[in-house]
C-alpha cells in the first residue's frame, strides 16, 4: 500500500505540468532570437525606438540615464544623441502626444511599451507584430495585423519594410517596395524586441546571474546542512 | 556574563524556560517523515512575507494615479527592489503550496482527530486569513488582473439576498473598485490581516505543544505516568510539564534534532524556491498573470479573468454551479466542510497506514478532485471543462460524506502501541 500512495503521489505531481502545458493558448509566433546582453543590438534598438516608436509610445518607466548605464552609454553620449527634446538625464522617456486626442485618432492612444514583452508573449510577440501588417483597405489606416486583429496602429515602418498582401489563404506576400531587405528588416525588428524586452525587466540579466551564485551557494550549504543533521541523529539512532 | 545577564532575565521573565518547552525539551516523535516539513517551511515563508513587506511598503503608493507606477519604482529604481518584489510574489505562492501539503499531511495522518481539533481549527483559520490576506494583497500592483479579479470576487458578496448590494458597496467604499478600495486593502494587508496572522500562528504552535504532535503512524508518545519501564522510556531529557503527567516513549527534543534536520528541509526548499525567484518568477504566468503587467482599466476586460492558481479549487466550484448565489454557498461550504473535517471523521484510528482501504481511496480521489479543480479554475470555462468541474466537485463533497459514512464501524489494522521506524 506504501508503495502504491508513493507510486501515486509521485504521478500526481507529474501530471499538473502536464495538464498546464495543454493550456497554453496556439497564435503562430516567430522566434525572435534576440539576445539580451548583446548590447551593440540592444543599442541599435534603443535608437530605432527613439526614431520611430517614441513619438507615439512612451516608455513613462523607464529613465533615460538607466537605459545609458545598462547599455553602456555615457550621459554625454546619450544627451547628445538619444536625446532631442530636452530632457534631464533622470528623466523618464516620454513624449508630449496627448492621450485623449490620440485616442480620437487611432481609435484608443497608443500603449505603453515599457512592459510590453511582459504583457504580450514575449519579444517573439513583438518581432512577430512588426513583421505581419498586411494591405487591407477596410480598415482606416489601409493595414490590418496577422497577430493583433483590427490594430489601431498604421504601419509607420512601412517604408523600411514594404508592402505585403494577403491572399486568399490567408498567407502573406513577400514585402515589395521597401528600403531594407527582408533580412535588413527582421533584424531591425529583433533588435527592437531585444530593446523592448530589455525595459520590460532591466533587472533580467542581474537576476539569473545572481540566481546562479545564490543556487550555488545553497548547494554547498545544503552539504554542510546534511552532515550536521546526520552528526546529530546519530545519538538518536 | 552571559549566564548572569540570563539568570536575572529568567528571574523576571521565563524565558529559558520558553525555549526548554518549546524547543530544546518538547517531545517530537522520532518517526517524522518528509510531509512533517511544510509547518517549519509555511514559518519559513511567513517571515520571509512580513520582512520583504516591511521594505515593499517602504516605496510603496497605495493610490489610483500612483500604485502601478510605484511598483515598476520598485523595479527599476529601489536597491535590490526587483529582488524584493519577486521574494514577496513568490512568496505568497509558495504560501499556499506548502501550507496545501501541510493541510494533507493532517488528512494523511488524521491530525486533525481528538484531541487536536482546536489545533486544526486554528489552522483552518490561519488558510482563511491568508486567502483573505492573498486576496488583497493581489489588488496592490493595481494591474488590470488585479482589478477585474478583485471586481469578480468582490461582486459575489452581491449574491446575498436583501443585502447584498449594500455589503458589496461597503467593501469596496465605492460603486466599482477604485483608489478607496485599494487604500483599505491595503490598510488590511499590511496591518490587519498580518497581525491576526501572527496571532493564530502563534495559537496554532501552543496548542499543538499543549496536544502533542503526532505522527505518521498516528500512535501517542505519551503513555501514563508509570506505565513504561524506566528502560523503554526515552533516553532524552524532557521539560516537566511534559514528564510529571506522562512517560515519553519514542520521542526526541525538538531542539537540536529536529531543527538541524529541518535546516536540510529549508534549504532544499529555498533551491527550490530561488529557482523559481530567479529564473521563472512570473511562474509560467500563474503567479503573476501577464495582463497585470498593464495599469488597472475599468473600461478594459481580460480577455480570460483567471484567479491566482491557489484559488482555484473554490473558484471552479463556484463556477460549475449554474446559480450565483448557491455557487457561493458552495464555494464557503467547501471551506467550512474542511472546517468541520475533525467531525465528519467518526473514526479512532488516526493514520490512513492502518485505516480501511475505502479511506485510503477516498483520500486520493479528494487529492485527484482537488487538483483538476484548481486546474480548471486558470482556464476559460467551456462545456467539457464544466462537466470535470462538476465532477470534481461532487468528488470533493463526496469525500467528507463518504468519510462520515465509514468511519462509523470502519475496519482497521491493529495500530502498534510503540513507533515502528
Amino acid at each position: 500500500m506504501n508503495k502504491f500512495i508513493r507510486a501515486f503521489t509521485f504521478g500526481i505531481f507529474a501530471l499538473v505540468p502536464m495538464l498546464t502545458l495543454a493550456a497554453s493558448s496556439s497564435v503562430h509566433l516567430d522566434k525572435a532570437g534576440n539576445d539580451l546582453s548583446d548590447k551593440e543590438s540592444l543599442k541599435r534598438g534603443f535608437e530605432s525606438y527613439i526614431n520611430y516608436c517614441l513619438g507615439c509610445h512612451q516608455l513613462k518607466y523607464q529613465r533615460y540615464n538607466r537605459t545609458f548605464a545598462d547599455l553602456g552609454i555615457s550621459d554625454e553620449d546619450g544627451l547628445a544623441n538619444y536625446m532631442y527634446t530636452g530632457e534631464k538625464v533622470g528623466d523618464h522617456i516620454t513624449n508630449t502626444m496627448p492621450a485623449k486626442e490620440a485616442a480620437k485618432w487611432f481609435g484608443s492612444a497608443p500603449p505603453d511599451l515599457t512592459l510590453m514583452a511582459r504583457l504580450k508573449p514575449g519579444p517573439d510577440y513583438i518581432y512577430t507584430y512588426l513583421r505581419s501588417f498586411y494591405l487591407d483597405p477596410k480598415r482606416p489606416f489601409g493595414v490590418n495585423n496577422t497577430v493583433f486583429k483590427d490594430v489601431g496602429m498604421p504601419h509607420v515602418l512601412q517604408g523600411l519594410q514594404g508592402v505585403r498582401t494577403m491572399d486568399e489563404h490567408g498567407k502573406l506576400s513577400e514585402p515589395t517596395g521597401g528600403s531594407m531587405t527582408v533580412e535588413e528588416y527582421d533584424a531591425f525588428s529583433r533588435d527592437l524586441a531585444n530593446f523592448l524586452e530589455y525595459t520590460a525587466e532591466p533587472n533580467k540579466l542581474e537576476r539569473k546571474a545572481m540566481g546562479y551564485w545564490v543556487i550555488g551557494f545553497l548547494f554547498i550549504f545544503l552539504i554542510f546542512a546534511y552532515l550536521l543533521k546526520v552528526e546529530y541523529w546519530k545519538d538518536v539512532h | 556574563m552571559i549566564a548572569n545577564i540570563m539568570a536575572w532575565i529568567d528571574k523576571r521573565l521565563p524565558v529559558t524556560d520558553a525555549i526548554n518547552k518549546h524547543a530544546a525539551q518538547y517531545p517530537a516523535p522520532k518517526n517524522f517523515n518528509f510531509w512533517y516539513v511544510f509547518g517549519i517551511l509555511a514559518s519559513v515563508v511567513l517571515v520571509n512575507q512580513l520582512l520583504t513587506g516591511i521594505w515593499l511598503t517602504m516605496s510603496y503608493e497605495p493610490s489610483n494615479e500612483g500604485a502601478f507606477a510605484s511598483v515598476e519604482y520598485i523595479m527599476r529604481d529601489v536597491d535590490y527592489g526587483w529582488l524584493l518584489r519577486y521574494m514577496h510574489s513568490t512568496g505568497a505562492s509558495a504560501f499556499f503550496v506548502v501550507v496545501y501539503m501541510h493541510m494533507f499531511r493532517g488528512m494523511m495522518y488524521g491530525s486533525y482527530q481528538k484531541p487536536r481539533e482546536l489545533l486544526w481549527i486554528f489552522g483552518m483559520l490561519i488558510f482563511l486569513v491568508l486567502m483573505a490576506e492573498a486576496f488583497m494583497g493581489y489588488l496592490l500592483p493595481w494591474g488590470n488582473m488585479s482589478y477585474w479579479g478583485a471586481q469578480v470576487i468582490i461582486s459575489l458578496f452581491g449574491a446575498i439576498p436583501i443585502i447584498g448590494d449594500d455589503l458589496t458597496l461597503w467593501i469596496r467604499g465605492d460603486y466599482v473598485i477604485s483608489g478607496a478600495t485599494l487604500n483599505r486593502f491595503f490598510a488590511l494587508h499590511v496591518i490587519a490581516m498580518p497581525l491576526v496572522l501572527v496571532v493564530l500562528v502563534f495559537l496554532h504552535i501552543l496548542a499543538l505543544h499543549e496536544v502533542g504532535s503526532n505522527n505518521p503512524e498516528g500512535t501517542d508518545i505519551k503513555k501514563p505516568k508509570g506505565s513504561v519501564p524506566l528502560e523503554e522510556q526515552s533516553k532524552f531529557t524532557f521539560h516537566e510539564q511534559y514528564t510529571k503527567k506522562y512517560d515519553i516513549v519514542d520521542a526526541i527534543p525538538f531542539h537540536p534534532y529536529y531543527t538541524v534536520k529541518d535546516l536540510v528541509a529549508v534549504v532544499i526548499f529555498l533551491i527550490i524556491f530561488c529557482w523559481v525567484m530567479f529564473f521563472n518568477p512570473e511562474g509560467g504566468g500563474y503567479f503573476m498573470e501577464a495582463p497585470n503587467f498593464e495599469p488597472a482599466n475599468g473600461l478594459k476586460t481580460p480577455e480570460h479573468i483567471a484567479p491566482v492558481w491557489y484559488f482555484g479549487p473554490f473558484y471552479t466550484i463556484l463556477r460549475v454551479i449554474p446559480d450565483k448565489l448557491l455557487g457561493a454557498i458552495g464555494m464557503f461550504s467547501a471551506i467550512i466542510a474542511l472546517f468541520l473535517l475533525p467531525w465528519f471523521d467518526r473514526g479512532t484510528v488516526k493514520s490512513m497506514k492502518f485505516r480501511c482501504t475505502a479511506h485510503t481511496v477516498n483520500l486520493m480521489q479528494f487529492v485527484v478532485c482537488f487538483i483538476a479543480l484548481g486546474i480548471l479554475g486558470t482556464l476559460p470555462s467551456t462545456p467539457m471543462n464544466n462537466l470535470i468541474g462538476t465532477i470534481a466537485t461532487f468528488g470533493y463533497f463526496g469525500f467528507f460524506v463518504a468519510l462520515w459514512l465509514y468511519s462509523k464501524d470502519e475496519k482497521t489494522k491493529p495500530v502498534p502501541e510503540r513507533v515502528s521506524g
